[in-house]
């Protein structure tokens, strides 16, 4: 019978295994729920790009909601996701923060020239230190944040239509009904 | 038109599999010669396709050939020669290549070096590492086939993830292989022993240099997949108990206690259904860590791409092998195991307590690698552990393993006598005492480091003192035989890993400085004169390179040229500049330059002072040339006589080379 131990051991793991495959299948990879989901978010004070004197802080941002999408001009998968911003998610009507993630500005500005600007502000973030607060874990990201300053949604990855229907719009919607 | 022919090679090379899977194993069973005869044709038919398929995925890197998808993806126009030669396991498909590439390596040297050994038992051994085969080629033709096209064929191709973009690069994923692969072979001498039953009692000692050889392979990989992380990720350590770094670690832990158990069934007879089951567990954990990398069920800083058909493919592969061989285990086993029973005070005893230690390590490393998927079961939410779990639990295993080290070769086989063991004991107990007090006064504080030398000098000195007995009371030409040799050199390794870890990680000084030009800062001791940035360039990638003066009481040390390389894909990556010392490392990685328009300016410099870190990967070198060392022991290439009549008699030879009862 303890020969068979190992054996009842391992099928255990089978189990295991079988269920992270499939959990796989329903979840998307970028869904790593953000520990920061529903907590304020933090706080920040960052140059605007290109502007080094001026300065955006989390309280000038309060009394709206707005999202905060993390771009740099290194970033591949920015450029798949930049026509989202440019219209879909512009015309949600919320204002969009750039936040420009260890990236050399002049670069940013070059591509924001190339690919079009649909941002409102752009904060610089030259050395990641308020990425690392905001647990940015690669761009893009995309975070939704309440008037309150409360961060309400997270996306890892580009924005694609359907996480625009799927997730942003019924976030949106939410904020929506508690705010009328 | 070729790469095609590298597809067919494969799909032939997968009936051959076939072919060696079945028909030697179907021979061995019904006593059928013919049968039994086909297992080396068909193992080298086979390794004679998947070799030719590799040389045409390598050509077709080399010939820059981007209408196959898999070299489109990875390399490109600007990739030097040697990269675009790595690039072909720098990606899924082609690293399972190479996984079956190597298993076909290791089928052919033991089908080379097996002419000693019964037919019947080679037959079986190799129709197991057929059936892996197939597993794998299957595998590969199924769900990653590396030789796919993609029309119309792009003009120039992605890029090499420059973080493979390394010499490290070029050897440490074959080198891993090896030793994972490796252990293969130990699993299929188990499985055969098991099928076959009574006769081949003498199994494990066919075995041994095997595993050995395998052992040490692995222990070289994670050295060098150590030093390529702390030279090429930037970050100054050198290991993260990542998860892809954990599946190497299992097997290397499990391959430890392996060895180790193998010598107890080899000389003393006992243990040998525990033998028979760390085999199956070492190559269980290297085909499972493979499994965790490749199915996407964990995500970690490695990131290979995750399909849920690969996953559910390899979990079905695990479930047969794994499956399979511990059933084959729960109902063979006691045929086979007919344990010889031992002393409470004696070297099986010691080695069955450093077994559990190492298999409990193992188990809690699993544990803590599979702990997000756990949380995600029973429904905590996602959550991981990391470095101080591992950290604190390993340390806390493997601090008795490190105890006992030094008495192992005082102990005597079958029963062994209290007295040396204490005058030893006694002996290394001063030795460690009085250097960790020279210790503390070079340490002023650092627990930590104080400890790491008190271990280190225990096993250093218990390990010299055995070396100065055995070389006072042995006659010249029987003082070391390859085998002892190879124990002492691996347990010699291990003080000096101590030594590394323990004083690089506790004496450690980081500093995060910002630096103008001309200006200088200091840490451990040395100068850190910034002399600005200069524009350079590579093959594929454009950097700044910082040049970094050190000066050590006023005088030049050496120059040092960090740099934070652009590749051609616009990937950002720090090349870290070291100069290594046997005593020191010091460390330089450029950050980014305080205002972007002025790279002339003052930048944010990282720079790091790192006593004795290099003794880490030294420990980790002596651990592997004491195991490649013991491999060669003479006793291990007894000819076809000798190993029959060991069958017969399993535990005759140990007084002669092994133990010697002075």
């Amino acid at each position: 019978m303890s020969r068979l131990l190992p054996l009842f051991a391992f099928l255990l793991l089978v189990g295991l295994f079988g269920f992270g495959i499939w959990w796989n299948t329903q979840h998307d990879q970028h869904e790593i729920v953000s520990p920061l989901i529903d907590k304020p978010a933090p706080a920040f004070s960052l140059p605007v790009l290109g502007e080094p004197a001026r300065m955006v802080d989390k309280a000038s941002l309060l009394g709206k909601p707005y999202f905060l999408n993390v771009f740099a001009s290194w970033c591949i998968e920015c450029v798949h996701e930049h026509p989202m911003l440019m219209t879909d998610v512009k015309q949600l009507g919320l204002p969009i923060v750039g936040f420009n993630y260890k990236d050399d500005p002049q670069a940013a500005r070059a591509w924001l020239a190339e690919h079009g600007n649909p941002f409102d502000v752009i904060v610089a973030d030259r050395d990641g230190r308020t990425g690392i607060d905001f647990g940015v874990y690669a761009a893009p990201e995309t975070f939704l944040i309440d008037g309150r300053g409360v961060i309400r949604y997270k996306r890892i990855g580009p924005i694609t239509p359907e996480v625009l229907d799927k997730e942003i719009r019924p976030a949106l919607a939410a904020l929506a009904k508690e705010t009328p | 038109m070729i790469p095609e022919l590298g597809q067919f090679a494969l799909v032939l090379a997968l009936i051959l599999a076939l072919a060696q899977g079945v028909l030697p194993i179907v021979g061995a069973w019904r006593g059928n010669a013919a049968l039994i005869a086909t297992a080396r044709p068909t193992a080298a038919g086979q390794a004679v396709f998947v070799f030719a398929a590799m040389a045409i995925l390598i050509y077709a890197f080399l010939s820059y050939d981007f209408s196959v998808a898999y070299v489109a993806d990875n390399s490109n126009l600007a990739l030097p020669w040697y990269y675009r030669v790595t690039a072909v396991w720098g990606a899924h498909e082609g690293s399972m290549l190479l996984w079956v590439f190597i298993l076909n390596v290791w089928s052919l040297a033991l089908a080379a070096f097996s002419r000693h050994l019964p037919d019947a038992f080679v037959a079986r051994v190799l129709g197991v590492l057929g059936l892996i085969g197939v597993g794998f080629l299957a595998f590969i033709l199924f769900t990653s086939n590396p030789f796919l096209r993609e029309l119309p064929m792009p003009a120039d191709g992605g890029d090499l993830n420059p973080v493979l973009q390394d010499p490290g690069m070029t050897f440490h994923p074959p080198v891993l292989y090896m030793g994972y692969v490796g252990f293969s072979v130990a699993f299929a001498f188990s499985i055969a022993a098991l099928l076959g039953g009574g006769m081949e009692q003498a199994w494990v000692r066919w075995a041994r240099p095997w595993t050995n050889v395998a052992w040490a392979f692995l222990t070289l990989g994670i050295v060098a997949g150590s030093w390529w992380a702390y030279a090429e990720l930037g970050w100054g350590g050198w290991w993260f108990w990542d998860p892809v770094e954990n599946a190497s670690f299992m097997p290397w832990l499990v391959g430890v206690a392996l060895i180790h158990a193998q010598a107890v069934t080899e000389k003393r007879g006992s243990l040998p259904a525990w033998t028979v089951l760390l085999s199956l567990f070492a190559f269980s954990l290297s085909l499972l860590g493979t499994f965790l990398v490749r199915s996407g069920v964990l995500t970690s800083v490695h990131a290979f791409a995750s399909d849920p058909r690969r996953g559910l493919y390899i979990l079905g592969f695990l479930v047969i092998v794994i499956g399979g061989s511990l059933l084959l285990y729960a109902i063979r086993a006691p045929k086979v195991a007919t344990g010889k029973p031992f002393a409470p005070l004696s070297r099986e005893t010691g080695i069955m307590i450093a077994n559990l230690l190492f298999t409990t390590a193992a188990a809690m490393v699993l544990l803590g690698t599979l702990f997000p998927l756990i949380g995600d079961a029973l429904n905590l939410g996602r959550v991981s552990v990391g470095p101080p779990y591992f950290g604190f639990l390993f340390v806390l295993l493997m601090a008795p393993a490190v105890l006992l080290l030094p008495f192992g070769p005082y102990l005597r086989w079958g029963h062994a006598e209290g007295r040396q063991l204490t005058a030893m004991a006694l002996r290394a107990g001063v030795a460690a005492v009085v250097c960790a007090i020279a210790a503390a006064f070079f340490a002023q504080g650092h627990l930590r480091a104080i400890a790491g030398v008190a271990g280190a000098v225990w096993v250093g000195a218990g390990t010299l003192a055995y070396v100065v007995k055995r070389w006072r009371e042995m006659p010249r030409g029987r003082r070391f035989p390859a085998e002892m040799g190879g124990m002492l050199i691996a347990h010699a390794g291990v003080a000096i890993f101590l030594i590394g870890v323990m004083l690089s990680e506790s004496l450690s000084v980081e500093r995060d400085v910002r630096l103008a030009p001309g200006e200088v800062a200091s840490v451990g001791g040395y100068d850190f004169r910034f002399d600005g940035v200069e524009e350079t360039e590579g093959p594929n990638w454009r950097a700044d390179e910082g040049i970094v003066t050190i000066l050590r009481n006023g005088d030049t040390v050496g120059t040092m040229h960090p740099q934070k390389r652009t590749y051609s894909r616009g990937q950002v990556q720090t090349e870290s500049a070291i100069d290594a010392g046997l005593f020191r490392d010091i460390y330089v990685a450029l950050g980014e330059p305080m205002d972007a328009n002025d790279a002339a300016g003052a930048w944010a410099v990282r720079l790091y002072h790192k006593p004795f870190v290099r003794w880490i990967w030294l420990g980790g070198l002596f651990m592997m040339a004491g195991g490649f060392l013991a491999a060669c022991e003479r006793r291990f290439r007894a000819k076809k006589i000798a190993a029959e009549a060991a069958a017969t008699q399993p535990a005759s030879p140990a007084l002669k080379t092994g133990e010697s009862p002075a």
